[in-house]
């Protein structure tokens, strides 16, 4: 349990870890990793009962990066939380390494295999409803992407969770409004988004997901609802924390160079100093 | 003694285990009257889940409960839970090792009349080609019966198939062996290797008898299994019968005869032949008047084994 000031600077060195990784792999997914990464931040070291040491404790709340392909940032934390070496990050998508390109259970921390859109959630709903029946307190939490959304399975497993009541599960929606192809809002429109999950049986609420305030207090709240699964739509942006990478589509999979990585780091020790 | 659908049987094996074993769950997708799960539903309804029409979905659930540590038995017709939730299957179940038993019901043509929509001619195919997940076809309802014991005390992702209405047992209270991987030879006839799977498999025994009123002794191979694939019993009829004849209510295109024929032409090249349906959207007509018009029924077996033997 950590600090606001705390989670702040930790959300900023995961982001530098991140992007040292990326550059040395070579690939990646690195926009709506940053959009992403004070979300998790936010739960690895703050909301979530979690124990490195004991990744199979029956009682963790559990965490499904449905986004799998953001599992740059997943690592990152990961690592950083102490369920594999550091030093393992660098063989990121490497010949034979563990840690592929989406989420892979042979990998410390990572609950399933994860990749194709739209798969967490009912998975989420699985796990939730297993716990209810199991009379397990732990927490489902499900990160998702906004452009993920257009998936059908989604809207099967929300029909689901407020049919079965499931206030055990907490979904989170990295709501940064951009996907491979462009804005969300041109590919594929998803508003209005909040109504639309109400309108699913769902307790909704919208928080800025790149700041650690009110993301803590939207997961202090949903954890408190009762009754219905709880979705919190949280507003961020793609590339968020290196200022050339912010909202560009392009950062989508883009790597950075040798140069980009040198500024992309130098902002962001200007960030910690900034917090500091 | 009247026979009973290997759906029926498996719902009856799974009720007596589930109420013993507290981990067990079935679950349906609108599907629990057609899988015959409505006794369970009563009977056992905290270890029920109902998904609503939507197999993706009900796919996904299980593959959460069976990380919470439950033994879920996903059941819908095959038809739909083989392809619609393929991607659910392969990523959330096979590639994610989760313990979930997919469970496809009145599969092959079982529904004849209702048409392409509602057959599944494509589900060994698909399944062969993930890795990690076991494929099983039971003949009848007392292997079906045995084979779920079986399943109850298995860790691994698996997909059976089995048919809609009541089938020709070929085995009995007291012998229906069912070891997941090794295939059981039903009669010990050296001229020709008949290899079915599922409930192609009576057909298989009856032409078997066929072939034995004009002399010819058959060895008819049942292959429950598909995955693991029993390579050993395959060559050892190959090589002592020097022909091989499948049968599978499933396209010819990758499916059990392709998967034998795989084999031979690596190991021992022998004649072969593959029955199953044709690459064509069948006529209509129930499972039986089907059967027939494609040669998977005992007289046609018995007759390709004739021509495959040049008689």
């Amino acid at each position: 349990m950590s600090t606001i000031k705390e989670l702040k600077i930790k959300a900023v060195e995961i982001r530098k870890i991140m992007l040292q990784m990326i550059h040395d792999a070579g690939a990646g997914h690195t926009g709506g990793s940053l959009s992403s990464i004070d979300i998790l931040v936010s739960l690895f070291y703050n909301k979530m009962k979690h124990d490195a040491k004991n990744p199979n404790w029956e009682e963790r709340d559990r965490f499904l990066l449905s986004k799998g392909h953001s599992v740059e940032g997943y690592y990152s934390v990961l690592a950083d939380s102490g369920y594999f070496p550091i030093e393992d990050l660098s063989t990121f998508s490497k010949f034979k390494s563990e840690l592929i390109g989406h989420p892979n259970k042979n990998v410390p921390g990572v609950e399933m295999n994860t990749g194709s859109l739209g798969h967490g959630l009912p998975i989420g709903v699985g796990m939730a409803l297993g716990a209810k029946k199991l009379d397990n307190p732990c927490t489902v939490y499900v990160l998702m992407g906004d452009g993920e959304l257009a998936e059908g399975s989604i809207w099967e497993a929300a029909m689901a969770a407020s049919n079965y009541k499931l206030d055990n599960l907490i979904a989170i929606i990295d709501r940064n409004g951009l996907q491979i192809s462009g804005r969300t809002e041109e590919v594929m429109s998803l508003e209005n988004l909040e109504e639309k999950w109400s309108a699913f049986g769902w307790d909704t609420m919208q928080v800025n997901g790149n700041d650690m305030e009110s993301i803590i207090e939207g997961l202090d709240v949903a954890k408190q609802r009762k009754g219905k699964p709880q979705v919190i739509i949280a507003k961020t942006t793609k590339g968020k924390g290196v200022s050339f990478m912010e909202n560009i589509p392009a950062w989508h999979h883009g790597v950075p160079s040798e140069i980009e990585l040198e500024q992309a780091l130098e902002e962001l020790d200007n960030s910690l100093k900034e917090l500091m | 003694m009247k026979k009973i659908p290997c759906r029926k049987s498996f719902t009856e094996t799974l009720l007596e285990l589930a109420k013993k074993d507290k981990k067990i769950v079935a679950l349906a997708s609108d599907s629990r009257g057609s899988v015959t799960l409505n006794e369970f539903a009563d009977t056992l309804p905290d270890q029920f889940v109902e998904c609503g029409i939507a197999e993706q979905n009900e796919v996904g659930i299980a593959a959460g409960l069976a990380e919470m540590g439950f033994k879920p038995f996903v059941c819908a017709p095959a038809c739909f839970l083989s392809t619609r939730s393929l991607e659910q299957v392969k990523v959330d179940v096979a590639y994610s090792n989760t313990n979930v038993k997919i469970i496809g019901i009145s599969g092959g043509v079982s529904y004849g009349a209702l048409g392409m929509s509602h057959h599944s001619l494509q589900d060994i195919a698909v399944m062969r080609a993930i890795p990690g997940i076991t494929i099983l076809l039971p003949a009848d309802e007392y292997q079906t019966r045995e084979m779920t014991k079986k399943l109850a005390d298995f860790d691994g992702p698996v997909y059976v198939r089995m048919g809609r209405g009541p089938v020709d047992n070929v085995y009995n209270d007291d012998f229906a062996p069912f070891e997941i991987g090794k295939a059981n030879v039903l009669t010990q006839g050296n001229d020709i290797g008949i290899v079915a799977t599922g409930e192609t498999v009576p057909q298989a025994f009856n032409a078997a008898k066929i072939l034995s009123k004009e002399g010819i002794n058959a060895r008819v191979l049942d292959y429950h299994t598909i995955k693991p694939f029993d390579e050993e019993s395959i060559l050892k009829a190959a090589d002592e019968c020097g022909a091989i004849l499948t049968v599978e209510e499933h396209s010819k295109f990758g499916g059990l005869g392709e998967a034998v024929a795989h084999l031979l032409i690596e190991k021992n090249p022998v004649p072969m032949k593959i029955i199953g349906f044709v690459d064509e959207a069948l006529v209509s007509g129930n499972s039986s008047e089907l059967f027939e018009y494609y040669g998977l029924d005992s007289e046609s077996i018995a007759n390709a084994a004739k021509e495959l033997l040049g008689n």
